[in-house]
């Protein structure tokens, strides 16, 4: 048997009335594998992701996971749009690291983790405050479980969000502009979660960044988009190295200009 | 205005009602006011959970409801705003027992004024659902939560305490409106009072009790809501300042 | 029959003329509202001792029912030696406990008049009188006619209230000819219809006048 892509945007298209954000995209991505999205603000970056974790709708295409729709399914051979039950089995699949960390206000750092694992998967509490308190542990917050998000910094809640999409085991993890809210002195300690979890679990992460060091250093593969297409994809040191495309090298050129 | 001068406001009223109390021309209404008084409160307390559970459907069913439910809703809601509350409790009163459907002048109360806070609760619940940020349900959905499972955890707690003070203000005007049910021949506060007046004429004192003790009523929910809204926000966001 | 309509035209005209009343007490409670609660925010303001006083009042005016208020100013005043028809006296219950809610309504339009404003009549050397006519109330009344205009709406609801006290508007007329005719069905449902159809219809002018005074507010 053929493996399965883990995600496959086929012909995706999204538009915003006479708004085109996405247009026709195709991309795979593999096991395991580490991609990036770099491109300008306004491409439709943070777009794919949020068409993955169903927080947008799509106008045209199918996304595959795993082989399976997840914005379809197949009735009578045929692909229709998914109903929210479909939708919902694919989607566990899937977590999501937000810009602005999301974390439920009104809950502890523990209570935050151990929410879904027991409401949607039906986990023992007991059980899921185990596993909470080793993923606090692993960002490095196993002192703050009993912290509300308005006493934890940015960087602390951002791990605690990381934390909190881990909980629910998905096999893809994606990461939305996570260090973009941060104070520049608290970017560090996130990547450093994320680099953590890239060492020792085997997810595939899908992330959409402006930090071109760590997409430099940490992917297996960087997407550079431009107006809703990827203009130009590779392993970073040929995208960093030599980029082919001529937007591309505008795009660096300006990034590292601007330091 | 603060909680401090709502407090000192209530003792006041007590005072004064006291201090009265024991003058002869007073003392003498005092028992029948407050009998009266305690049906008022039944019909504001019973009138307030109908509301509140009719505010809550109503407001779910208009945001998340099948269209069928969603319309019915409106159409409530509509009716019940657009009337006043002296419309709906005659209507229910006079015109339901020529449709064969006679109700005791106590349910009649509870449920026109029930039903006539609960619409514009309805509009409280929604806003302060819709004011809660995005990126929670967008959070909610990324860890595959249902549409019941992120109202009830997520949004529904954190819309809590935007609903504290505006329904506060609609138990205010709903334990003003029970003054209504005098009309439909319930003896309450108003009613006592409207009684006493036709038979003793003692109009300045009667009335100076009645409103005092209204005015005591309507404190002690207004300070119990401040209360309750301090004890939520601080549930809500503690440590926020820290 | 439940619905009798020749009935109902029978007494559309009786009604009609009910509705004026109606709609004069409102027109005339949210007069004295509007200005008795303009007074109300300007003297707190010009005149910061009565801020205290004037809270308490409105705190008391809002605590209690509208209609032990009409009842008062109904049955007391000719214990003073003011005698009031039932018309006045209501009216007059109406738009002072109106009056309340509408100085909340102007305070928080005063509060939103940036300091620098009152800095600047300060500097200029303005009266306090000349710097409320010419600088703050223009700016201050435009964005809250809006707020106005839903206590305007609030107030003609609470109008068939007069009805406990015998004045002939339209709840009054209505149980008029209910009692005369043992048909209730008719002259209440009409008398729903006609507060819900205005009640509907200045919704939807506050709203397209709220539009109207953002695109000025945007420019």
């Amino acid at each position: 048997m053929i493996e399965q892509p883990m995600v496959r945007f086929e012909n995706v298209s999204k538009r915003y009335g006479s708004l085109t954000v996405l247009d026709g995209l195709d991309l795979e991505i593999k096991r395991g594998e580490k991609v990036s999205i770099i491109g300008p603000s306004g491409s439709g970056k943070t777009t794919v992701l949020r068409m993955l974790m169903t927080l947008e709708t799509i106008n045209d295409g199918v996304i595959w996971v795993e082989g399976e729709p997840l914005t379809h399914m197949q009735r009578n051979g045929k692909l229709v749009p998914a109903d929210i039950n479909h939708i919902r089995k694919i989607r566990a699949k899937i977590g999501m690291v937000f810009q602005s960390f999301n974390l439920f206000p009104h809950m502890t750092a523990m209570a935050n983790c151990i929410e879904a694992p027991i409401t949607v998967l039906g986990m023992k509490r007991a059980d899921a405050e185990a596993r909470a308190a080793d993923l606090l542990e692993m960002v490095g917050l196993g002192q703050k479980k009993g912290h509300y998000p308005s006493q934890l910094s940015g960087g602390q809640q951002q791990r605690v969000a990381i934390a909190r999409a881990l909980a629910m085991r998905p096999k893809i993890m994606l990461f939305d502009e996570v260090t973009s809210a941060l104070d520049p002195e608290l970017v560090g300690e996130v990547l450093e979660v994320i680099r953590k979890l890239g060492r020792e679990h085997d997810l595939t992460m899908f992330m959409v960044t402006h930090q071109m060091g760590f997409a430099k250093e940490f992917s297996d593969r960087v997407c550079f988009f431009h107006a809703g297409k990827i203009c130009e994809q590779g392993p970073p040191k040929e995208l960093f190295g030599a980029p082919k495309n001529e937007r591309t090298q505008q795009f660096l050129r300006a990034v590292l200009e601007a330091g | 205005m603060g909680i401090g001068t709502l407090v000192g406001m209530l003792v006041a009223a007590l005072v004064v009602i006291g201090m009265l109390a024991t003058q002869e021309a007073y003392s003498l209404f005092l028992p029948g006011l407050l009998q009266g008084a305690v049906l008022t409160i039944e019909i504001a307390l019973l009138g307030s959970l109908l509301a509140i559970v009719m505010g809550v459907l109503a407001a779910l069913a208009r945001m998340y409801g099948p269209a069928p439910l969603r319309w019915l809703a409106t159409v409530y809601v509509e009716i019940f705003r657009g009337t006043s509350a002296l419309v709906q409790l005659f209507w229910l009163f006079f015109v339901l027992p020529q449709f064969g459907v006679t109700l005791d002048a106590f349910l009649v109360a509870v449920l026109a004024l029930g039903l006539n806070v609960g619409a514009y609760g309805s509009e409280v619940v929604r806003g302060a659902i819709q004011s809660v940020a995005r990126g929670q349900w967008e959070a909610a959905t990324a860890l595959n939560m249902s549409r019941a499972q992120m109202l009830r955890r997520i949004i529904l707690p954190q819309a809590f305490v935007a609903m504290i003070p505006p329904w506060g203000n609609l138990f205010i005007e709903l334990l003003k409106s029970t003054a209504l049910v005098s009309l439909i021949t319930l003896s309450d506060l108003a009613f006592k009072a409207q009684q006493m007046n036709q038979n003793t004429f003692k109009t300045i004192p009667i009335f100076t009790l009645v409103l005092l003790i209204y005015l005591a009523m309507s404190l002690v929910l207004t300070i119990g809501m401040r209360l309750l809204e301090r004890r939520a926000s601080l549930g809500l966001a503690r440590g926020r300042a820290a | 029959m439940i619905w009798d309509w020749a009935f109902a035209f029978e007494i559309l005209p009786v009604l009609g003329r009910a509705a004026i009343v109606t709609i004069e007490a409102t027109l005339l409670g949210f007069v004295i509202a509007a200005l008795l609660g303009l007074v109300l925010a300007v003297v707190r303001i010009a005149v910061p001792w009565t801020g205290w006083t004037i809270s308490v009042l409105i705190e008391l005016i809002r605590s209690t029912p509208l209609l032990i208020q009409i009842f008062f100013l109904y049955f007391v005043l000719p214990k003073f030696g003011v005698v009031l028809d039932a018309f006045t006296a209501g009216v007059f219950a109406i738009g002072i406990h109106y009056a309340a809610y509408c100085s909340e309504v102007y305070r928080a339009g005063f509060d939103n008049i940036h300091r620098g404003q009152w800095e600047a009549a300060i500097a200029l050397n303005l009266s306090s009188w000349t710097t409320f006519k010419d600088i703050i109330i223009p700016q201050a009344i435009p964005p809250i006619v809006p707020a106005l205009g839903n206590y305007l709406v609030a107030l003609f609801k609470e109008t068939p209230l007069l009805s406990a006290i015998a004045v002939l508007e339209l709840m009054q007329t209505a149980k008029i000819i209910g009692s005369e005719t043992f048909r209730y069905t008719e002259p209440m449902t009409l008398v729903g219809l006609f507060f819900l159809a205005m009640s509907l219809v200045s919704a939807a002018l506050i709203r397209s006048l709220e539009g109207v005074l953002n695109r000025r507010t945007m420019r």
